[in-house]
Parts: structure tokens; C-alpha cells; sequence
């Protein structure tokens, strides 16, 4: 064996390294890949080596290799043998090779779970922080699953190098895992607030993300990130905050009010230009949310448009490009000051740089009007002539057509004028955009009904040279214009001027060349004309025309019949039979042009594009149930049905680059000419050409000549769109002038002088009149349209699997798995457990009202139907034996069911986002973290604080929502709590209306808007109690089960500094027990302290938390601890110590866990708890009174009350249940319970007792 | 989020191409070849953004990148990142590579490409910021070089 190895290390001296790898191929260039597969072998044959040193060097230059593109997945075991060696050297590199190649679908992944949780809880950080790294390139959702529950672990690891991996890599786990988003939360939730810059930079970056694709899930994080904003120096987290506060201010407005004076303030100060940006991004953002509700925040606006041009104006093109992109975000809700810019962002169009003049070509949309969007135009058009690459030019066709499209045709007021342009861009070569340019034309045609003859005559001219557009076939996208244009020919073929001749135009043998879609609309079409024709003709007396045309499309159709297109080939068939028998009949003289006509009446609607997808489902269709037997798997291969417009495959087009010489030149200006001037059509369409070619004296000819000699492919006899604009220039001005007669006139009439003031200003846009009466025909809609529109969604989106309810409280099932062969955690809950979890009101917000409603009915019916059982069962069990508890609570739970199923509809959004209401209606901007639990007790509770607003009609016996300096990360269990107070002040303001007129007999005072106050306000309660004191610190604490795990209290301790002096390196230590143990990082002993992770200045107070694990939870236990300080004076500093008693009473095992009223009463019926009583004499306190303490001080919750009887609920980490029925008559309180762990009952109830015999 | 980091010569030729979502190495060669294309053909003196990498793109992406001497860092980043924010790490990226290499060169990214690896992997995780701080960088990359040589003399 010490033989092999030796011979192993000396084999390896003779190895090729890295270096002597890239050596070589660096050596030789002329037969790299040859030298590279000698090289793979070499590898290979390193790889059967036992020496785990040549492994990992041939895996190292193997990762080299998968960089230049060779496959090296074939190695993947080797790599999953290298990343479990010993040595972190080795280690490393099997990591990072398996980074840059594991994926998903490598199966070897499957080995890796153990050894990965293995390197997660290395002693040695950096094995650590390798797998942590090497996982999160290629985590797979197995892995996930099996790890998330370790990684979460190191997010609370002591190193915050650890700390920060692994709230990072939590990200990638969720996305993988959904499941773990709830569980992990909480955790990653505190490490916002971590001490380490680094970790909270991680946290974060998390949510950030996580915020990013679902933010409304976020929302109640505001105020937290909001104290961040305002403390972090870092410009890392800021600019990332800031970012995430653009993504929810549009959720809700009220928090942009309450960030735009700190961004304002941040704009002002900041040196950073990328947080400067990022703040008038988000700035930007805020005012695009307020913009209906606020009416002006002007100088907010002026701000960011002021800071935006100057990084426009800056040298620094980053800058520039940056202010284009945030000036384009305003110009959506604000155009008019993006507007006055117009000047900056024409010029940026000049740019150099292609990025900035794309951004430049976004701001346009908005900065056209009905003045200037032909000079606009003109000016693109220019650039599409200039432009260079086929990229940048067909941006530019997009956009003319976006700005020239935008609302409805807002803009143009001459659609002549748009339809040269249209045809302008036909000559564009190798453009991807026909199709864009077909439909803008049969748009137009179809719903400006006023330029149909315009259209039809242009469109018979774009199918009569169809030559020109065709020339290179097929790669040529812009031949989709022919689509367009022989559709309008047909369908509008009575404004035709020579009708013949376009059909003649359309049955060319070159059409047969064209693709399918488009000669499948030339046949159809060309029955169109046809009809058209006959009908002309039909009046004539010599019918030998009309017999002439039938011959001809008889002649032509053949050519189409042999298509090897379907559609071409059965419609061609089909018309060419229906022509052979008009031929017939026309024989015979006998009129057939009306019944030809009336094949193709009626007229087409344009339909909206959503408005297929909104024809409401009529009543009792399902469209999901299948009609026959579901087809085999193999049968569903479908043939998609072709879309009309095809997308063409990208074929890029040889660029056409004839050469031609002068002469040639000359020859074709010459022929055109001719061209043009024989062209009837030419002249009449622009009886004004003639002024154009005057006012360009010194040119022989049109302006297209330029373009012609770059791009030889005028369509001749086409009007130039310049022409309309000199028109319309004329024609406004026309207008103006008849306009200023008028006035005159009016003037005169009036003998006043204060018109002179109109004429001398601008013209307004109202002044400009479109050309013609533009009847753009809307778009139909179909009856009952549904009005959604939020159906854009991907529904492949990861995202959509994280967006989960955070504000929820977990539920058993959520817990993540864990892998220890521990007795299986909590028993699983009696069968009600799912129900009561169905019946709680956690649905997710995201659903529907209307589905909630739904989902109600059932519960309810199931609820009538499993009392009618109760009842039944009830009578059976009463004959049997007599049980008191659960007979009571039987009936209280049927006596409720009347109330509840009246008011069994909770309005649960308003309590999850009250927290979040009360921060943005007032609380005051927290400015540190200090006293940071009377913070979030002020968020949290608004209720102390106006006890005669809120407490006016809520039930007081819920007191719950007053345990508020609880831990955070129990934060949602209280919301839950105040769901279920809602329901019950619903339930109670029934109740007022039943009661009231004879409960007010006990002389209570307070009368409130006519109702009478029943129950006084709670005092305030607290379950922090004191556990130790000195002259230095004070210590309260408070003892909770942990939700996620059952054998684990967290007890959150409050430190206050009560010196003048600087209280740092605390150290808390308790001498563990048997049964209890404070849980210390791995690596260190079972007697060492644990760091406080903060200090504190004189007088500030700060909470920490810490983790016990303890075994059994039937008896109350004490721990002895140790707090060990420095006090740090100016000039001295000492060390000092104070001993403490931890207390876990049994209570504290208790969690608060609502049930309701049928799932307890399964409970007790089910026969295995044992009971118990208590008798509490000489309570002088309101009943209501008595059951907030027994919830606040013992973590229940009421089930069900009834007068002066209540059953009450709560759970033990390890799953017991625990339930009361307290009666009261006249100072004695009399508690009957039921348990399934005796001994914890016993324990509970003597602490119950002595809550009462304190008071 | 950071979806891939490319770093080539002026010939196309890739340094070092760190992707944080799968590709398949065919894939990969091509948009390290079209990033390449995209990104050579601009002047100097342009912006250092550019939209619309067909391979890596979609409208939300974008390529992000600074031209040192004879190479290329290329970032494509999603819209969740900030621009400015992302042109600082490059730099800090190549400062570190300067310290840890003294002087960094192109061949020293030919010839440790490993260590080049090691230093991103400190910087960036999984494709989100793990780390802006220089000294911080260095620190553990140092701490992480001191283990290799220890674990060499044993």
C-alpha cells in the first residue's frame, strides 16, 4: 500500500499540471484539438489512479477544458470523489469543477447529498463556505430539500462568513423548495438586523429578490427596511433597498408618501451617483404611484428631470445612457416636463453609441404631438436610410410605427401621409418587420374607412411592382407586405381604378414563388376582383370583356392548383371550378355578376386583439371536461394550427450591393420618368408634385434620388411621403388663414381687439383638424367581456411558486425535514388538526373573494352537516356516560354554530396589513434601533394606546394582541390572534345589539356614540418578567416554545443598560441540565458563554435570543446562569458579572394555538386525555379580564365563551393538547381540564393558580 | 441577479466564464462567442451597457462590461442589479485580481484560471453580491491560500 502511494507521488512529478496543460495548447495552435483529445486521455487515465492528488489535478485541468467547450460531464464521478477528499485543497477544486458542469439532470448529484452535509458542518470554515459556494451553482431541488433544513442552521452559524453564505445560498434553496420559503423566513427575516455589515447585505439581497417577483407578500417588511434605509451607510444595501421600495410603492401609495422626503434628502446629499440614480429611480417610481391620488408633487418631479438632464448632458456616457433609461420611466405619467427636454433628446438620436440611441428612440414615443410628429418622422426616416445594421434599422421601423400607432392614431392627423410612409419603409431590405408593416396597412385600411381609395390605389401600385419587393425571395421578410396589400385590393376592390389589371397583377406566374400564407390570400383575393369585375362589366352590352377575364383567371388558376400548398392548392381548386361555371353560364348570357358578388357581401369589423380570450363561458360549460376518451400520449403530438403571419425564420438577406455605373443611373432616372409621367394615377394622387421637385431647384429630380442609389428599389409611381407633409403644411395653413378671416370677420363683428392676441401664438393641437373626417372604426369587443386583464403572467415563472403568504403562521406540516432519526416530532394532531387548519381564515390573499366565499359555503355545509351528526352522537353519548367537560364544550361548540355560520365571513386582509397601516398612518420614523421593542410594540399594537377608540366595541377578553414585546419571529402568530379577534368583535357586535339594553346595569359611564361600554378596557400586561439587576444592567426575559421545533424555548432576553458607562463584550452563559440546555455554535464546549452579538451605550436597551433544547416538558425546570460584562468608562474599565435564575415554567412550553369550536369537541370526545380541576377562589376581576390572563400569562385561546363559561385551547411544543372549560359564579372560578400528559396539566394549573393568587 | 460573468481577450478568446444557470457547453461557446461579437465592434469611448444579447437576453437583461488593456469583463445582470453599482464591482474584481496576482496581467489569468475562480467565488455566489469590501476579499482568499500550503507540507 505505502508502496503504491510512492509510486503514485512519483508518477504525478512526470503529470502534466494546469500550467503545463495550457503550455501546450498555447504550443500548439495549429492542431489544437487533436493535442487537446491526446490530453483527454491523459486525463482519463489519471483518473483510474487511486492517488486522490492526480485525480484532483486531472479534474482541475479538466475544468479548463469545459471553459474552451469540451463536454467533461463523462468525469463526473471523479469530480464527485475529488470534492469528498479530506484535504480542503483537493476539496476545492472538486467543488468548482462541479460548479462549472453539475446540473440539474447530473445524476451523480444524488451521492453528493451526504458529503455535502458533511462539509456544511466542518469544523473548518472554509469547507464551509467551498460547499456552500459549490452548491449554489448547482442545487437541485432533491438537494434543496434534503439540505435546506442544515443551511438554515449556519444562517445562525457564529462566523458570520458562514453567516452570510448561507443566507445567500437560502435564495437559491426557496427557489428550488418552495416549501422552505415559511419556515425559513423568520430566521432570514432577523438577519436583516444582523451585526455583521456583510450578513445583512446578504438578508437584504434575499428579499430584495424574493420582493422583487412578488412584492405584495413584502409589504409588511416597509417598516423594517424602512429603519434601514435611514440607518445603513452602506451604499450596497441602500442602493438595493432602494430599489426594492420602488417595486412596492405601487402597492401601496401611502409608504411613496413616506419615502419621498428621505430619497429627496438622499438625492441632496449623496455623493454616489449610482445611489443618486437609483433614488431618482425610485423617487420616479413613487410618483408614478401617487400620480392619481397626490395632485401634484411638481417639485419632485422638476427634482428628478433636472438631476436626469444633467446626467444626460454629462460627458460620462454610462450617464447619459442611465439618464435616457430613468428619463423614460416619467415620460409615462409625467410627458409634459419630459417634454421640455425634446432639444437634449433629439440630439442624443446624433449619438454615436448605438445603446444611447436606442434609449434616445424610447423617449420619442412620448415626445410627439400632432404638430410634430411629421418632422419627427422625416427625421427617423433619414436614420433608417443612414443606418448601417439591419438591428438598429428595424428599431427604427418599430418605433415609427409605435409613434405613429400610439393611441389609436392619435397623432396623425393625414393619413395619406402615413401610408406613404408605410410604403416608404416597404423598400427596407432584409427587414425582420414585414409582417409589423402588413398589418399597420390593413389596420389603417380596414378602420380609416375615409383612405380606402387612397390605400387601394397605393396597394394595386405595391402588387403591381411586387418584381421590386421580391427580388431576393423568400429571405426577404418585407414580401409579407404583399399579404396586406393584396388583401385590400380584394376586399376594397371597388375603389379600384383598373381593376383588370390588378388582377393581372395578381395570377403572375411569379406569385407561385411567393410563400404559401401569402399566395393562399392572392387566389382568394383574386375571386374578389373578379366579382368586381363582373359586376362592372355585367352592365356593359359587349360581354366578350367579362368572358375575356373568366378566361384568364381559368388560364392562371391551374398554376395554383399544382401548389404544394394546402391551402393554396384547395382554394385555388375550389375557385377555379366556380369560375369554369360562371364561364358556362356566361355562355348562355346569363346574368351571374349579383350572385358572384353576394359570395363575398357583408362587411369585416376589425375585432379587438383580447377579444377572443374574453368571450365570457357561457353558463354550464366546462371546457376542461373532455368531450371523448383523453387521446393516447402519442396521438397528442398536435399540429399547431400556422398562424397567418408566420414568424419567418431569421434568414439573413445578401446584402444587395449592385454596382452601377452613371450611366446606367441615367438610363433609369430617365425610364422612371417616363414612367412617372405615363402614370395616370401619379399625378392625380399628387396633384402638387410638381411644386415639390420647384422648391428644389438645383436637383433634377425628386429627393428619392439619393436613396435610389443606395437602395435600387423605388416602387415607381408611388407617392413620396414628403409631398404630404408640404401638403398638410399647406393645408394647415389654409386652415389657419380661414380661421384668421374668420376671426376677423368676428372681429369686426364684435369691433373688439383682443383676437390679436390668438393668431399671434402658436398653433395649439386643438387647431389641427385631421384631413379628412377620420372615422377610425373601434374595435369589437364580444357581449359580457370579461373585464381582466391580468393574464399576461408566465406561468412557467419560477416566481410563482415562491409567492406565498409570509404572514401566515406555519403550520405543523411545514416544518422542514430534518434528517435525525429522533422519535418523529410532534404527534401528529387528532384529525380535526387538517380541518381546523382548513377552517382557520389562512387562504392564501391571492384568492379570489369570490372563491373564499365559495370555499366558505362548503365549510359550511360540511359544518351543518357534522353538527347534525354531533347532535346525534351527542344524544347516543349522554344515554352512555356522563362526561361534563366534554358535554359542555359539545354544546357550546353546537350553541355557537348559529353565530358563526352568520358571521362566518372575516375580513382577514385588514388585520394581516394592520401592522403595516399603523406605521404608515403614524408611527414617527424610527431613527434607531434602540429601544427597539417598544417600537415594535407600538407597531404592533395600536390598540393600548386609544383604548377608547379601538376597545370601544371590541371584545377586551382578547387581549392577546397585547403581548407585544414578544419575539419577532412570533410576530405573525399574533396576527393570526387578531384575525380571530375580528371575527370575534363581529361576533360581539351582535351580540351588542341583543344585550345591550339590559347589560348597562352595572353603572359603567363611558357611552360611546350611543353604544353602551360592556366590558372595561384591559389594563396593560406583560410576560417579560424580571430576571436579575444590578446597579449596571437590568435583564427581563420571556420564555417561548419555538414553533419549528419541539424540543427547542427560545427565551428573548431584553438588556438594559442602566450605567453611564459602555457595556460591551457580554457573555451569557447557564450551567446546563439534564433535561435543558442552552444550544452553543458546534465547536465550542458545553460550558462555554455565548456572545451577545451587541453592546450597549449608556441607557439603550436591545434585545437578545437564545436557544434551549430540552427533552422533556411535563415538569417546570430552573437553570443558573451567569451574564459576565466589561463596563468601559472613559478611563477605566472593569469586568463584572451577574448571576440569574432561568425559570422555564411549564406554561412556557405552551403555545398559543387557535382551534375551533367542532375540532375541540372532536377533541374531548376522542377519549384519551385525562382531566383535572382547579378552583380559584376570592378572583375579583371581570370575567373577561380573568380569560385575557389565563390567553396572555398561559398562551391559550379562547374557543368559545358563552356568558360566564368559556373553553379554552393551547398545545405544547411536543404536541399535547390542552384544553380548559372555565366557569365563574360569584368569586370563584372554577377551571376543568383535560390533558393528554397528566403531569403537564397538573403543572400547568398550579401555575394558573398562582397567576391568580398574585393579583 | 447575475446571470453570467465572461471575462475574454481582444480575440474572443474566454478567460475565465463563470455561468449561474446551466447552459450546455455548445451554448456556452456561442454566447461567450456573440457576447464577444457584441461587445468588440464598440468604441472606447461609448457606454458600457448594452441591451439585447440574443442568447443570454431577454428584454430584462443586459450586458455590462469594462475593457482593460487586453481584456474584456463582461457581466449580464438582470434588471434587479444596479448599473453603476455593477461597473464598481468590476473594478473592484480587477483591483483584487491586482493585488492577489501584483500586477495582474492576462497571463496570469491564462495560467490560474483556478485562483481567478476562487477570488470571484468570494465575490459573487450563486449569481447574487456576496461581497463588495477589497480587504475583506483578500482577507479570506489569503486565509483560504495559507490552508493549501499547509495542508502541501504536510
Amino acid at each position: 500500500m505505502a508502496l503504491k502511494i510512492v509510486k503514485g507521488s512519483i508518477d504525478r512529478m512526470f503529470d502534466k499540471n494546469l500550467q503545463d496543460l495550457v503550455r501546450g495548447i498555447r504550443n500548439h495552435k495549429e492542431d489544437e484539438a487533436k493535442y487537446i483529445s491526446t490530453c483527454i486521455d491523459e486525463i482519463k487515465q489519471e483518473l483510474k489512479q487511486d492517488n486522490i492528488a492526480v485525480k484532483a489535478n486531472a479534474v482541475c485541468k479538466l475544468t479548463y477544458l469545459q471553459m474552451l467547450g469540451y463536454d467533461v460531464s463523462w468525469a463526473a464521478f471523479n469530480i464527485v470523489e475529488v470534492m469528498s477528499s479530506s484535504k480542503f485543497t483537493y476539496k476545492r477544486i472538486g467543488y468548482l469543477a462541479a460548479s462549472q458542469c453539475f446540473h440539474e439532470n447530473t445524476d451523480v448529484i444524488m451521492l453528493t447529498t451526504n458529503q455535502i452535509r458533511k462539509d456544511l458542518s466542518s469544523p473548518n470554515q472554509y469547507d464551509t463556505g467551498v460547499a456552500l459556494t459549490g452548491l449554489s451553482c448547482f442545487v437541485t431541488p432533491d438537494l434543496a430539500r434534503d439540505l435546506a433544513n442544515d443551511i438554515m442552521t449556519l444562517m445562525s452559524h457564529t462566523k458570520p462568513y458562514i453567516r452570510k453564505k448561507a443566507v445567500l445560498i437560502m435564495y437559491k434553496v426557496f427557489l428550488k423548495y418552495p416549501e422552505s420559503l415559511r419556515p425559513a423566513f423568520p430566521r432570514l427575516k432577523e438577519k436583516l438586523e444582523d451585526p455583521d455589515p456583510g450578513v445583512q447585505s446578504a438578508a437584504v439581497n434575499v428579499i430584495c429578490e424574493l420582493a422583487r417577483r412578488n412584492p405584495k407578500n413584502y409589504l409588511s417588511l416597509a417598516p423594517l427596511f424602512f429603519k434601514l434605509m435611514t440607518s445603513s451607510t452602506n451604499n450596497w444595501v441602500l442602493i438595493k433597498i432602494i430599489k426594492l421600495f420602488g417595486a412596492l410603492t405601487p402597492l401601496e401609495p401611502r409608504l411613496g408618501k413616506k419615502l419621498i422626503e428621505p430619497l429627496t434628502n438622499l438625492i441632496h446629499s449623496t455623493s454616489a451617483m449610482s445611489l443618486l440614480y437609483e433614488c431618482v429611480n425610485t423617487v420616479i417610481a413613487v410618483l408614478i404611484s401617487l400620480s392619481s391620488g397626490m395632485p401634484n408633487h411638481s417639485a419632485s418631479i422638476q427634482l428628478c428631470v433636472q438631476k436626469l438632464r444633467i446626467l444626460i448632458e454629462d460627458s460620462d456616457q454610462n450617464l447619459k445612457y442611465l439618464g435616457l433609461l430613468a428619463m423614460s420611466k416619467i415620460l409615462k405619467t409625467h410627458p409634459k416636463s419630459v417634454q421640455s427636454h425634446k432639444d437634449l433628446i433629439l440630439q442624443c438620436l446624433d449619438d454615436k453609441d448605438e445603446s444611447i440611441r436606442l434609449r434616445a428612440l424610447d423617449l420619442l414615443y412620448g415626445m410627439v404631438s400632432k404638430k410634430n410628429l411629421m418632422e419627427i418622422v422625416k427625421k427617423l426616416m433619414i436614420h433608417v436610410d443612414k443606418a448601417e445594421g439591419t438591428t438598429y434599422r428595424d428599431e427604427l421601423l418599430t418605433k415609427i410605427i409605435d409613434i405613429c400607432s400610439q393611441s389609436n392614431y392619435q397623432y396623425i392627423t393625414n393619413f395619406e401621409w402615413y401610408i406613404s410612409i408605410l410604403v416608404e419603409l416597404t423598400r427596407l431590405e432584409g427587414t425582420r418587420h414585414g409582417h409589423l408593416i402588413a398589418s399597420q396597412m390593413l389596420d389603417v385600411a380596414i378602420r380609416v374607412k375615409a383612405i380606402r381609395v387612397f390605400a387601394v390605389a397605393q396597394m394595386a401600385t405595391l402588387l403591381d411592382n411586387a418584381h421590386l419587393l421580391t427580388g431576393n425571395m423568400q429571405r426577404n421578410g418585407i414580401c409579407e407586405v404583399l399579404y396586406a396589400a393584396a388583401w385590400i385590393c380584394g376586399e376594397f376592390s371597388e375603389h379600384l381604378e383598373n381593376p383588370v389589371q390588378t388582377l393581372e397583377a395578381m395570377l403572375r406566374p411569379k406569385v407561385a414563388t411567393l410563400p404559401g400564407h401569402i399566395q393562399a390570400v392572392y387566389v382568394q383575393n383574386a375571386a374578389k376582383l373578379f366579382a368586381t369585375i363582373l359586376k362592372n362589366q355585367e352592365g356593359n352590352t359587349d360581354s366578350t370583356a367579362a368572358q375575356e377575364t373568366s378566361q384568364m383567371m381559368i388560364d392562371r388558376l391551374p398554376l395554383f392548383v399544382q401548389s404544394a400548398n394546402l391551402e393554396v392548392q384547395e382554394r385555388a381548386s375550389c375557385i377555379l371550378q366556380l369560375v369554369k361555371y360562371i364561364q358556362k353560364l356566361q355562355q348562355k348570357d346569363v346574368e351571374v355578376a349579383e350572385e358572384v358578388s353576394a359570395l363575398f357581401a357583408g362587411e369585416l369589423n376589425p375585432v379587438a386583439p383580447k377579444a377572443q380570450k374574453k368571450v365570457p363561458v357561457p353558463e354550464g360549460l366546462d371546457l376542461d371536461a373532455w368531450i371523448n376518451e383523453p387521446p393516447s400520449e402519442s396521438e397528442s403530438e398536435d399540429e399547431q394550427p400556422k398562424a397567418i403571419f408566420t414568424k419567418e425564420e431569421p434568414k439573413h438577406s445578401r446584402p444587395r450591393h449592385t454596382e452601377v455605373d452613371e450611366k446606367e443611373l441615367a438610363r433609369r432616372r430617365e425610364a422612371r420618368k417616363q414612367e412617372q409621367a405615363n402614370n395616370p394615377f401619379y399625378i392625380k394622387a399628387s396633384p402638387s408634385s410638381q411644386k415639390v421637385y420647384q422648391e428644389a431647384p438645383g436637383v433634377e429630380h425628386i429627393p428619392v434620388v439619393q436613396i435610389d442609389l443606395s437602395v435600387p428599389l423605388k416602387v415607381p409611381g408611388l407617392p413620396m411621403s414628403d409631398q404630404y407633409v408640404k401638403l398638410e403644411e399647406e393645408r394647415r395653413q389654409k386652415e389657419r388663414a380661414e380661421k384668421k378671416k374668420k376671426e376677423k370677420k368676428k372681429r369686426k363683428e364684435k369691433r373688439s381687439g383682443r383676437g390679436k392676441k390668438h393668431d399671434s401664438g402658436p398653433e395649439s393641437e386643438e387647431d389641427i383638424t385631421p384631413a379628412h373626417v377620420v372615422d377610425i372604426v373601434t374595435e369589437e369587443m364580444p357581449e359580457n367581456a370579461l373585464p381582466s386583464d391580468d393574464d399576461d403572467k408566465d406561468p412557467n415563472d419560477p416566481h410563482k411558486a415562491l409567492d406565498i403568504d409570509l404572514d401566515k403562521p406555519l403550520a405543523d406540516s411545514e416544518k422542514l425535514p430534518v434528517r435525525s432519526h429522533r422519535a418523529a416530532g410532534a404527534p401528529k394532531s387528532p384529525a380535526e388538526d387538517g380541518e381546523a387548519e382548513n377552517a382557520t381564515p389562512q387562504e392564501p390573499k391571492k384568492k379570489s373573494s369570490k372563491e373564499k366565499r365559495d370555499k366558505k359555503k362548503d365549510k359550511e355545509r360540511d359544518r351543518k352537516r357534522s353538527k347534525e351528526e354531533k347532535k346525534k352522537k351527542k344524544h347516543k353519548r349522554e344515554e352512555k356516560e356522563e362526561d361534563l367537560l366534554g358535554g359542555q364544550a359539545e354544546e357550546a361548540a353546537v350553541q355557537s354554530e348559529e353565530t358563526k355560520e352568520v358571521e362566518a365571513q372575516p375580513s382577514s386582509t385588514s388585520a394581516e396589513v394592520s401592522d403595516l397601516d399603523f406605521w404608515l398612518s403614524n408611527a414617527p420614523v424610527p431613527s434607531n434601533t434602540q429601544e427597539a421593542a417598544t417600537v415594535a410594540a407600538a407597531e404592533a399594537d395600536p390598540a393600548p394606546e386609544a383604548p377608547a377608540g379601538t376597545a370601544a366595541d371590541s371584545e377586551p377578553e382578547e387581549p392577546k394582541d397585547t403581548e407585544t414585546e414578544e419575539s419577532k419571529s412570533s410576530k405573525h402568530k399574533k396576527k393570526k390572534q387578531k384575525k380571530e379577534k375580528e371575527e370575534k368583535e363581529k361576533k360581539k357586535k351582535k351580540k351588542h345589539h341583543h344585550h345591550h339594553h339590559h347589560s348597562d346595569g352595572g353603572g359603567e359611564e363611558s357611552v360611546q356614540n350611543g353604544t353602551v361600554e360592556e366590558e372595561e378596557p384591559l389594563p396593560p400586561m406583560s410576560n417579560y418578567c424580571l430576571l436579575a439587576e444590578n446597579s449596571y444592567i437590568k435583564m427581563v426575559c420571556d420564555i417561548q416554545g419555538n414553533l419549528q421545533d419541539g424540543s427547542q424555548v427560545v427565551v428573548s432576553v431584553i438588556f438594559e443598560n442602566k450605567s453611564d458607562s459602555f457595556l460591551k463584550s457580554m457573555e451569557f452563559n447557564v450551567l446546563d441540565s439534564l433535561n435543558s440546555k442552552l444550544q452553543r455554535p458546534e465547536g465550542s464546549g458545553p460550558h462555554d458563554g455565548l456572545t451577545v452579538p451587541f453592546q450597549l451605550p449608556p441607557g439603550v436597551s436591545n434585545e437578545a435570543r437564545f436557544v434551549f433544547t430540552v427533552q422533556s416538558i411535563v415538569m417546570p425546570q430552573k437553570l443558573k446562569g451567569t451574564l459576565t460584562f466589561i463596563v468601559k468608562n472613559e478611563d477605566s474599565s472593569t469586568h463584572e458579572k451577574l448571576d440569574f435564575k432561568l425559570h422555564f415554567t411549564c406554561t412556557s412550553y405552551l403555545i398559543t394555538t387557535p382551534c375551533y369550536s367542532d375540532a375541540f369537541a372532536k377533541l374531548l370526545e376522542s377519549g384519551d386525555l385525562k382531566s383535572s380541576s382547579v378552583r380559584l377562589e376570592g378572583v375579583n376581576m371581570p370575567f373577561h379580564h380573568l380569560l385575557a390572563r389565563i390567553c396572555f400569562h398561559h398562551h391559550f385561546s379562547v374557543v368559545e365563551r358563552i356568558n360566564s363559561c368559556a373553553s379554552m385551547y393551547s398545545r405544547s411544543i411536543q404536541g399535547h393538547h390542552v384544553c380548559l372549560l372555565v366557569k365563574t359564579s360569584a368569586q370563584t372560578v372554577s377551571i376543568d381540564a383535560k390533558c393528554d400528559e397528566p403531569t403537564l396539566l397538573g403543572n400547568v394549573l398550579d401555575e394558573i393558580k398562582q397567576t391568580f393568587s398574585q393579583c | 441577479m447575475i446571470k453570467a460573468i465572461l471575462i475574454f481577450n481582444n480575440h474572443g478568446k474566454p478567460r475565465l466564464s463563470k455561468f449561474y444557470e446551466h447552459y450546455n457547453e455548445d451554448t456556452e461557446q456561442q454566447i461567450i462567442r456573440e457576447t464577444f461579437h457584441l461587445v468588440s465592434k464598440r468604441d472606447e469611448n461609448v457606454c458600457n451597457f448594452l441591451e439585447g444579447g440574443m442568447l443570454i437576453g431577454g428584454s430584462d437583461y443586459k450586458l455590462i462590461y469594462r475593457h482593460y488593456a487586453t481584456l474584456y469583463f463582461v457581466f449580464c445582470v438582470d434588471s434587479s442589479e444596479s448599473e453603476l453599482g455593477i461597473l464598481d464591482l468590476i473594478q473592484v474584481f480587477v483591483e483584487t485580481l491586482d493585488k492577489c496576482f501584483e500586477n495582474v496581467c492576462e497571463l496570469d489569468l491564462i495560467f490560474h484560471v483556478d485562483k481567478v475562480h476562487n477570488i470571484l467565488a468570494e465575490m459573487v455566489m450563486g449569481g447574487m453580491v456576496l461581497e463588495t469590501n477589497m480587504n475583506e476579499i483578500i482577507t479570506q482568499v489569503d486565509a483560504q491560500n495559507k490552508m493549501e500550503k499547509s495542508e502541501v507540507i504536510l
